[in-house]
């Protein structure tokens, strides 16, 4: 005990020490609890529109005007000419265009119905789609407006509709923030439990400190175990200090209990940690290790349901999001912090994880060797 | 009382140990000495419970390496070649944490180490990355020394360190072997040979030859010289070419030769004058380890 006692605190003495990662262990949260949650948005706003009115009348004017209004669009210009309008696209001074026909007053009044024509520019594809549906939603709207103005009576009597009321649960005004918060306090940990602890063993072995362990009775366990537990420490401190973040900044506060949060958070780290030794195992020099973090990390984070709906992958991409405790971790955090689950809601997730904590760290001290 | 018998290790096509068989005894300095690549690392890293032999046994105090790496690991101190403590750790936290991993306390043993630690002892508070090649050196060996080991492993301990703290280095281990500690060391200057109480000189995996260092240097059976002209370089090969000359190596500013019996030193100055040299000196020397070790290679 004295052993392991000593040699967690050594680990501390050379953190403390290093010039950099304890300004990043405080710096990094709370650059990414501030910046990124703003930054990272799905939300498709400021859509560049070009209209192109060749009818240039009253209800043209109106439509012009309600979408003039609406705080997706961003009215680039109004002209006559459609081939104007489709270099704007191409020089990306818009990114959509309304054409109105020059019939459209007349064809309104007279055949009950008039068209128009929306181009969208369908590069950036989430773009696109959801300009294309706004844009959808403004004329419909418009739509109804004429029709109960010119036919008020029909409006109520003759033509049956059905009107949609939506309730979002869990994030009533479906701010992307509020949903993206949780998962950024997961990657965090991910980030600084699953890299540091990897290269730090990988130092020792290029500064050849670990020969000079290696010759000593210190038990492997031991040797790992001190290497792990200062990093489950830190990653605590981070888990905490971006709970007071989210709740301070952006006054989210977990619906479930810190209990389950702090559980799950420790379950994970226990799994993630051992991820980085390993990494750290099978790496001779910092830039092998480097590189094998980088990228199972990037794998981890593409694949954990963070950005995308697991449901929406392919089934081979699933399978491996499966295999990810990641992907179990943001979902417990998205439920607790959002839907308010309790301990016994989440023990499903929560039992992959200490399953992958188990199997990770059996193979980290397995695969750590005293003697080639 | 260290037993090596048929050690053997081979990594892909080149063989580091060859069968190698020795004993070391309680109390002696045994210094196996060889150039780079001789195998000595390898050796010591075995002996160390670092790496697995491919055949043969070692034993140390009754411990075989292999089989007792755990019993092993708390006698010997092992002091690796390159400097493996804590650069980031000041001298004293090294030498605490040294100690607290093997649960001794400095107090405990502070007598073995007291001569060399007294030393470094004020710079105590500096970072161990902070000191100079020889200071390093003295703390690699405290803190290899501060669970009071049995057995201790040196692995070219004075590779890189100046002169004078190569000399004080030596005298600490005498000290040691007063202590009752069986040291075995590795080294790649000849010169410090006779500081050992026998010597092993190492090459390509083989004891080439097993002795106290006065054995070894009067079980030379050579005519040695020393040459010395105003252009070295040249003169080494017009030597070599002399068809009574056996050897010629430089040593420092001199050649040392080993000739036939029946070639007189006046013959050899009048062949160096014929070849136009100047201010030649050629006189007999006694022969050192290194010439024994050359003569020994070249057999």
């Amino acid at each position: 005990m004295n052993q392991l006692k000593y040699l967690i605190e050594k680990e501390f003495k050379q953190i403390s020490r290093n010039a950099i990662i304890p300004k990043m262990i405080v710096g990094f949260p709370v650059l990414v609890l501030l910046f990124l949650p703003w930054a990272i948005n799905f939300e498709v706003k400021n859509i560049k529109i070009h209209i192109v009115d060749n009818a240039k009348s009253v209800y043209s004017q109106r439509l012009i005007n309600k979408i003039d209004a609406s705080s997706y669009f961003i009215l680039t210009r109004v002209s006559t000419d459609y081939n104007q309008a489709m270099a704007d696209i191409e020089n990306e001074k818009s990114d959509i265009i309304l054409e109105i026909p020059a019939s459209f007053d007349r064809d309104m009044v007279k055949e009950r119905q008039a068209g128009v024509m929306i181009s969208a520019n369908a590069v950036n594809s989430t773009q696109g789609l959801l300009g294309n549906d706004y844009l959808m939603q403004i004329i419909n709207d418009f739509s109804q407006e004429l029709r109960d103005e010119i036919y008020p009576a029909a409006a109520v009597s003759d033509v049956p509709h059905i009107e949609t009321l939506t309730d979002y649960r869990y994030n009533k005004t479906l701010d992307y923030k509020v949903f993206m918060l949780p998962a950024f306090i997961a990657l965090m940990l991910t980030l600084i439990c699953g890299i540091l602890p990897s290269l730090n063993i990988v130092i020792e072995k290029e500064t050849g400190t670990i020969q000079q362990i290696n010759a000593t009775p210190v038990s492997k366990f031991n040797f790992i175990l001190a290497k792990l537990i200062p990093y489950w420490i830190i990653g605590i401190i981070i888990l905490t200090v971006s709970f007071f973040i989210t709740w301070l900044v952006y006054g989210l506060f977990p619906s479930g209990s810190f209990v389950t949060l702090y559980i799950s958070s420790i379950i994970f780290l226990l799994g993630i940690t051992g991820f980085g030794i390993i990494i750290s195992n099978y790496s001779d020099t910092l830039q092998q290790s480097m590189f094998l973090v980088m990228f199972f990390i990037l794998i981890v984070i593409l694949l954990s349901g963070l950005f995308t709906p697991v449901s929406a992958m392919p089934p081979w991409a699933q399978v491996i999001a499966h295999a990810n405790p990641l992907t179990y971790f943001i979902e417990i955090m998205r439920l607790v912090y959002l839907k308010g689950s309790s301990l016994a809601d989440v023990v499903k997730p929560l039992m992959w994880m200490a399953g992958f904590a188990v199997f990770l760290n059996s193979w980290a001290i397995i695969s750590y060797r005293k003697r080639g | 009382m260290i037993t090596v018998k048929k050690l053997h290790k081979t990594y892909e096509k080149v063989t580091a140990l060859n069968n190698l068989s020795f004993t070391v005894n309680d109390g002696e300095i045994f210094g196996v000495i060889g150039p780079d690549g001789a195998g000595k690392t390898t050796l010591f890293r075995i002996l160390a419970s670092l790496l697995l032999p491919d055949s043969g046994s070692a034993e140390m105090n009754g411990l075989n390496v292999v089989k007792d790496f755990k019993k092993i690991r708390k006698i010997i101190g092992y002091m690796p070649g390159r400097f493996s403590l804590y650069q980031d750790l000041s001298v004293e936290e090294n030498l605490k944490f040294f100690a607290t991993i093997f649960n001794a306390t400095i107090e405990d043993n502070y007598h073995l180490i007291k001569d060399i630690y007294r030393q470094i002892e004020p710079f105590k508070k500096r970072r161990a990355g902070a000191l100079s090649g020889g200071m390093k050196q003295k703390l690699a060996l405290s803190c290899a020394l501060i669970h009071k080991p049995e057995v201790l492993i040196l692995d070219e301990p004075t590779t890189g360190v100046d002169p004078v703290s190569r000399k004080e280095f030596w005298d600490m281990l005498k000290k040691l072997k007063t202590d009752g500690i069986t040291i075995l060391v590795s080294t790649a200057y000849m010169d410090e040979a006779g500081m050992c109480d026998r010597i092993a000189l190492m090459r390509e995996g083989n004891f080439i030859a097993t002795d106290t260092p006065e054995n070894i240097i009067s079980a030379y059976q050579e005519t040695l010289w020393a040459v010395e002209t105003e252009n070295m370089p040249a003169s080494l090969r017009d030597l070599r070419n002399h068809p009574k000359v056996k050897t010629c190596f430089a040593f420092g500013n001199r050649h040392h030769i080993t000739v036939q019996p029946n070639l007189s030193e006046a013959e050899l100055q009048d062949y160096l004058k014929v070849k136009g040299y100047a201010n030649i000196v050629v006189e007999p020397i006694s022969p050192t380890v290194e010439d024994c070790f050359m003569a020994l290679t070249n057999a």
